[in-house]
C-alpha cells in the first residue's frame, strides 16, 4: 500500500507571458510508514510538488493520491489526514507557542491531549517558552512548534517542505531524530531538503534537479549506483593545484571538497603515480593522491552533468 | 465545527488586541475625527471681512454700517461702489460676506415704515456663511430694537442670499459623513488586510491545506471588525449627541440597524478586496484609493452630488456610501422612519448579497 | 596568500550586550591578511552580533576591535566604505538589470565611471553574462544571482569581504563554482569572512572559529580541530561545541 503516488507529474505557471515549467513528468510512490526526501537546490521543484500533494496546487498534467485518495477530485478528504509545514516560517507570530498549539488542534477539531504521545518529546522542549510570542523563538524552536502544530491532529502522512533550512547543525540534528521517532510511529513522512547530506538519514530519497528526478533510490544504492574511480586530490598550493589539475588531459572534472579536491577521470587517464609526477613537476609538494568512495553530493553533480533524454 | 470557528474568532480578536499600535488608530480615529469637525461646527467667527455698498449714505444706514464697524465679529474690509463689485469681490476670496442697502434706505423706513437690507454670504463654507448671517441678523435686530425703543414704527427687512452653496450643506452632513467614513476604513481596509496578511506569512497555506472550511475563515475574519465597528459607531453617536448637540432626531434602533447592514456592506467588500490581492500594500492602496476617496468625493458628503455633472452622478450610484449617508440623515436629522429609508436599505442589502456571492465564487480553495 | 603577520581585523574583548543579555562575550581575535575566515555558531550564539560590530553597523558595549585599520567604535564610516558585504537575504536590487546594479554599487563606493566600465566588463567575462547585461536581476537563476552578488560586492576591491550564509539554496555545482571564486578572491589578496550553516563548507576555509553562547569556543584550522576534538570532519566538531550551549534564541 502507497502512501503516496504520483504518476506523470508536470506543472507549469504563467510568468508574464512566459510559461515556466516547474516539474517535468515527475513520478514516485512513497509507501506506508517510509521517510521519503525529496532532494535538490532552490527551483529544483520540490515546493511545486509538495503544493501539489497537499492539494494546494493543481498539476498541470498527470494524477497523483495521497492516503489513496485523489489530490484533485478528492483535495477535501485528504486535508483531513495530512499534515504540512510549509517552506518558510508560518505561524501566527503575534500569538504565544500556547495560543498556536491550541488554535491549530481546534481547527482539526481536536485538543493537544488527544494526541500527545505524538507530539510528547518536541511539545517537552518547547513548553518552557508556552507562554513567549512565536515570533521571538530562535530558528529550532521555530521548527519544533512547527511541527508540533503540523501533527497535532496526529496525520497520516506528514510533508515537510525545507525543515531546516537557515538553522544549525544542532538543531538539524534533532529534527532529524524526531523525525525517525515520527517515522516508527507509523507516520509516512515527505520531506524535502537542500541539504544533500541529509539524504543519508531518509529511507529513500529523489534526487531533483530543474523539475526533473535525476533518481529515485535508497541513499546507498544511489551511492553504489556511481561506479566511476573517484580520486581525492591534496597538495601544497591549493589554489595553484586547481588550474594543475584542470590543465591535467587525463582528469574529466575537478570538484573543491573541503580541503581537498575530488576528480574523475577521462580516458586518458593511467594512474595515480602519473598525475603525483605531474604535480611534482608542476612545483607541488605534499601531494595526497587517494582513491574515494563516491558521496551523495558527488552522484548528485554527476547525474546533474548527464544530457537529459 | 461550531468550536473551530469560535477558536479562529478569538485568534481575530488576539491578533487585534496584540497590534496595540492599530487599534488606537481604530478607537482614536472617530475621536478625533468627530472633535475636530466639531471644533469647526462650533467654530466662532471673529473680525469676518465684509463688504458694504450703500447708495443711501444717510443717517440710518450709516448708523447700521458703525454698529458692524463697532462690532468684534466683522471688519470692513470695502465699500463697494456699484452692485457690479459685489461679485468681483467675492471671487477674489477677500470677503465673506456683504451688506447691502438700498437707495434711499432712511427714506423708505421714514415714509414706508419700513426698509430691506440684502445680505450675501459666501456658502462655499456653510459654518461660516451661517454664522455671520447669523450675527449680521443680530446686529441688524439690535439697531431695530433701538428703533422700536423711540417708539416708532419702523421695520427693517433683511433678505438673505447664499452664494456657492445654496442649501448651506454641511454643518449635519458630518457626522453622517464621518460615520460612513470610519465604517468603511475599519470594515473595509482592516478586513482586508488582515485576510490578505496570512497569504503573505503563509499561514494561509496551513489554513488551505487542513479542513476548516474556506466560508469559515471568512466569516471568522469579519465579526471581530463588525464588532469594532459598532463600538466605533457608539462612541461617533455618543460624541455628536453630547459633544455636538446634535440630537439623534429618529429612531435609535433603526439607526443602528441600518449601520450594521453598511458595516456588513463594507466588510464584504473588504473581503472581496483581500480574495483578489495578495500582498498588504495592494489591498491597502485598492482600499483607499478605490474605495475611500469614491466615498469622500461621491457619496453627496464633501460636495452634493446634485450638482455634479451626470457621469458622476450616475457613478455614485455604486457607492455604497452614498445610499447609507442617505440614510443616516433621514433618520438622525429630519426623523424619518423606515418608510422613507426602505428602499436604500434594499439597495445596501443586494449590494451586500451581490459582493458575498463575488467573494465565495473568488476565494481560492488552493493557492492558484 | 595569507599574511600571518598582518592583521585585517583584531578583536581584543569585543563585547556587546542588550540589557541583561551578553549577546558577545569579550571575544578576541585575529584575521589574517588573504585568509578565508570561516565564522561558525549555532542561531543565538552571538554570530550575528560579532559580524555587525565588525562591520559598522553596531557599536561595542566594551573591548576594541579594528577592521582593515579603523576603531569600530569611531571610525565606522571608514570601514564601510573599505569592506564588501554580500548576505543571502539581501544583496541585489531584482528589479534592476545586471548592468544598472553594478553602475549603483560602483555609484555608491564612489568609483569613477570609467573604472565602473572597466569593473563590469571583466565581471561579465568571468561570469558569462554577456547576454544577460540587461536583464532584470530577478529573471536571472538563482546560481548566477550569487555569482552575481558576490562579484559586486567586491566590485569596488575591498581589502576586506563579508559574506553572510551566502551559499544557501544552491545546487551542489553552482555551490562549488561560488567557492572558486572565493579562492581566487582570496588569492589575490582579498580577506573572505564567511558564515555558513554547511558544516562541510567549513572545511574550505583557511582558519575556523566557533562561537557558543557569545565566547570563541575554539578557532583554528579544520585539520587541526578534527584533530583536537578527534573528529571525522568539522560537523563532528561543532556538535561536541555547540551542543554544550546553554542558552537559545536568536
Amino acid at each position: 500500500m502507497y502512501s503516496i503516488t504520483a504518476h506523470n507529474i508536470g506543472k507549469e505557471y504563467k510568468n508574464g507571458k512566459a510559461v515556466v515549467t516547474a516539474l517535468r513528468d515527475v513520478s514516485l510512490q512513497v509507501k506506508a510508514g517510509e521517510l521519503f526526501g525529496l532532494i535538490g537546490p532552490d527551483g529544483a521543484g520540490k515546493t511545486s510538488l509538495l503544493r501539489i500533494l497537499t492539494t494546494l496546487l493543481l498539476p498541470t498534467k498527470g494524477t497523483a493520491s495521497v492516503a489513496g485518495l485523489d489530490v484533485v477530485k478528492e483535495y477535501k478528504k485528504i486535508r483531513q489526514k495530512i499534515g504540512y509545514m510549509p517552506g518558510r516560517f508560518s505561524l501566527y507570530q503575534d500569538l504565544s507557542v500556547q495560543e498556536n498549539l491550541d488554535f491549530f488542534a481546534s481547527i482539526f477539531n481536536t485538543s493537544i491531549e488527544a494526541n500527545y504521545h505524538l507530539i510528547k518529546d518536541i511539545y517537552e522542549q518547547i513548553a518552557p517558552f508556552k507562554h513567549r510570542k512565536a515570533g521571538k523563538l530562535s530558528g529550532g524552536m521555530k521548527q519544533k512548534l512547527a511541527l508540533s502544530c503540523a501533527l497535532i491532529h496526529k496525520p497520516e502522512v506528514l510533508f515537510l517542505d525545507e525543515p531546516t533550512t537557515g538553522v544549525d547543525v544542532v538543531s538539524r540534528k534533532e529534527f532529524w531524530q524526531m523525525l525517525q521517532h515520527l517515522k516508527q510511529e507509523g507516520l509516512s513522512i515527505l520531506v524535502a531538503t537542500p541539504y544533500m547530506d541529509e539524504a543519508a538519514l531518509c529511507d529513500r530519497v529523489a534526487l531533483m534537479q530543474d523539475g526533473r528526478f535525476l533518481q529515485i533510490n535508497t541513499p546507498e544504492d544511489i551511492i553504489h549506483s556511481y561506479t566511476q574511480p573517484l580520486w581525492s586530490v591534496k597538495a601544497s598550493s591549493m589554489y595553484a593545484l586547481l588550474q594543475h589539475l584542470r590543465d591535467y588531459s587525463g582528469i574529466d572534472t575537478v570538484f573543491p571538497f573541503g580541503e581537498t579536491y575530488h576528480i574523475t577521470t577521462s580516458h586518458t587517464w593511467q594512474s595515480p603515480e602519473a598525475l603525483h609526477q605531474y604535480l611534482q613537476q608542476q612545483g607541488q609538494e605534499q601531494i595526497t593522491i587517494q582513491r574515494i568512495t563516491a558521496n551523495i553530493e558527488d552522484v548528485f553533480m554527476h547525474l546533474m552533468n548527464q544530457p537529459h533524454d | 465545527m461550531f468550536a473551530q470557528f469560535l477558536s479562529f474568532v478569538k485568534k481575530e480578536f488576539l491578533h487585534i488586541w496584540r497590534d496595540k499600535r492599530t487599534l488606537f488608530i481604530l478607537f482614536g480615529m472617530p475621536v478625533v475625527q468627530i472633535t475636530l469637525f466639531g471644533f469647526a461646527l462650533t467654530n466662532e467667527v471673529k473680525n469676518a471681512k465684509i463688504a458694504i455698498l450703500d447708495p443711501s449714505k444717510d443717517a440710518s444706514s450709516l448708523r447700521i454700517t458703525q454698529r458692524f464697524a463697532a462690532s468684534q465679529y466683522f471688519d470692513i474690509e470695502q465699500e463697494l461702489q456699484s452692485p457690479q463689485q459685489i461679485e468681483s469681490a467675492f471671487k477674489e476670496g477677500k470677503i465673506k460676506m456683504a451688506l447691502i442697502f438700498p437707495t434711499q434706505f432712511e427714506y423708505n423706513l421714514q415714509h414706508g415704515g419700513q426698509a430691506s437690507i440684502q445680505i450675501i454670504a459666501d456658502a462655499s463654507d456653510p459654518n461660516v456663511a451661517t454664522t455671520v448671517t447669523n450675527y449680521a441678523n443680530a446686529i441688524i435686530g439690535d439697531e431695530q430694537q433701538a428703533l422700536l425703543g423711540s417708539k416708532l414704527p419702523y421695520n427693517i427687512n433683511t433678505s438673505m442670499r447664499m452664494l456657492y452653496n445654496p442649501q448651506l450643506k454641511g454643518a449635519y452632513n458630518f457626522v453622517p459623513g464621518v460615520m460612513a467614513m470610519i465604517l468603511l476604513l475599519v470594515s473595509t481596509m482592516m478586513t482586508s488586510i488582515s485576510v490578505v496578511r496570512e497569504k503573505e506569512n503563509g499561514t494561509m497555506e496551513i489554513l488551505l491545506a487542513s479542513p476548516l472550511r474556506p466560508i469559515l475563515i471568512i466569516i471568522a475574519k469579519a465579526i471581530p471588525y463588525l464588532l469594532l465597528s459598532m463600538v466605533n459607531i457608539g462612541t461617533i453617536l455618543l460624541l455628536s449627541v453630547f459633544a455636538l448637540d446634535l440630537p439623534i432626531a429618529g429612531s435609535l434602533g433603526l439607526l443602528l440597524a441600518t449601520s450594521m447592514l453598511f458595516t456588513i456592506t463594507a466588510l464584504s467588500l473588504g473581503l472581496l478586496i483581500s480574495t483578489l490581492t495578495a500582498s498588504q500594500q495592494i489591498a491597502m492602496l485598492i482600499s483607499l484609493v478605490g474605495m475611500f476617496l469614491p466615498t469622500l468625493m461621491l457619496s453627496g458628503f464633501m460636495f452634493p452630488i446634485e450638482n455634479m455633472p451626470i457621469p458622476l452622478q450616475v457613478m455614485s450610484n455604486i457607492i455604497p456610501a452614498k445610499w447609507y449617508f442617505i440614510i443616516v440623515k433621514s433618520i438622525m436629522i429630519k426623523g424619518l422612519g423606515i418608510a422613507a429609508i426602505w428602499k436604500e436599505m434594499l439597495i445596501l442589502t443586494g449590494m451586500t448579497i451581490g459582493l458575498i456571492a463575488l467573494t465565495a465564487r473568488k476565494f481560492k480553495i488552493r493557492l492558484e | 596568500m595569507i599574511d600571518t603577520n598582518s592583521h585585517i581585523i583584531t578583536a581584543n574583548k569585543l563585547t556587546k550586550t542588550f540589557g541583561d543579555f551578553t549577546a558577545v562575550d569579550a571575544i578576541s581575535l585575529d584575521v589574517h591578511k588573504g585568509e578565508i575566515f570561516g565564522f561558525l555558531g549555532a542561531n543565538g550564539a552571538g554570530k550575528s552580533t560579532a559580524m555587525r560590530m565588525f562591520c559598522g553597523l553596531l557599536s561595542p558595549t566594551s573591548g576594541e576591535a579594528s577592521v582593515a585599520g579603523f576603531d569600530v567604535r569611531t571610525q565606522s564610516e571608514m570601514i564601510k566604505r573599505n569592506i564588501g558585504y554580500m548576505s543571502q537575504k539581501f544583496s541585489l536590487y531584482e528589479d534592476l538589470t545586471v548592468r544598472e546594479n553594478m553602475r549603483l554599487y560602483g555609484g555608491i563606493y564612489g568609483m569613477s565611471t570609467a573604472a565602473i566600465k572597466q569593473k563590469t566588463a571583466s565581471i561579465v567575462e568571468e561570469l558569462h553574462l554577456q547576454h544577460e547585461l540587461n536583464s532584470l536581476v530577478k529573471t536571472l537563476p538563482l546560481g548566477w544571482k550569487q555569482k552575481l552578488a558576490f562579484s559586486v560586492a567586491i566590485f569596488h576591491n575591498p581589502p576586506l569581504v563579508f559574506l553572510d550564509e551566502p551559499t544557501g539554496g544552491v545546487d551542489p555545482i553552482t555551490r562549488r563554482e561560488f567557492w572558486e571564486m572565493i579562492y581566487r578572491a582570496a588569492n589575490a589578496g582579498t580577506t573572505v569572512f564567511v558564515t555558513t550553516h554547511y558544516m562541510d563548507e567549513a572545511e574550505y576555509c583557511n582558519r575556523v572559529c566557533i562561537m557558543v553562547d557569545g565566547k570563541i569556543e575554539a578557532m583554528d584550522t579544520p585539520a587541526q580541530l578534527r584533530q583536537q576534538f578527534r573528529a571525522q570532519g568539522m560537523e563532528d566538531v561543532f556538535l561536541q561545541l555547540a551542543r554544550k550551549a546553554k542558552r537559545s534564541g536568536d
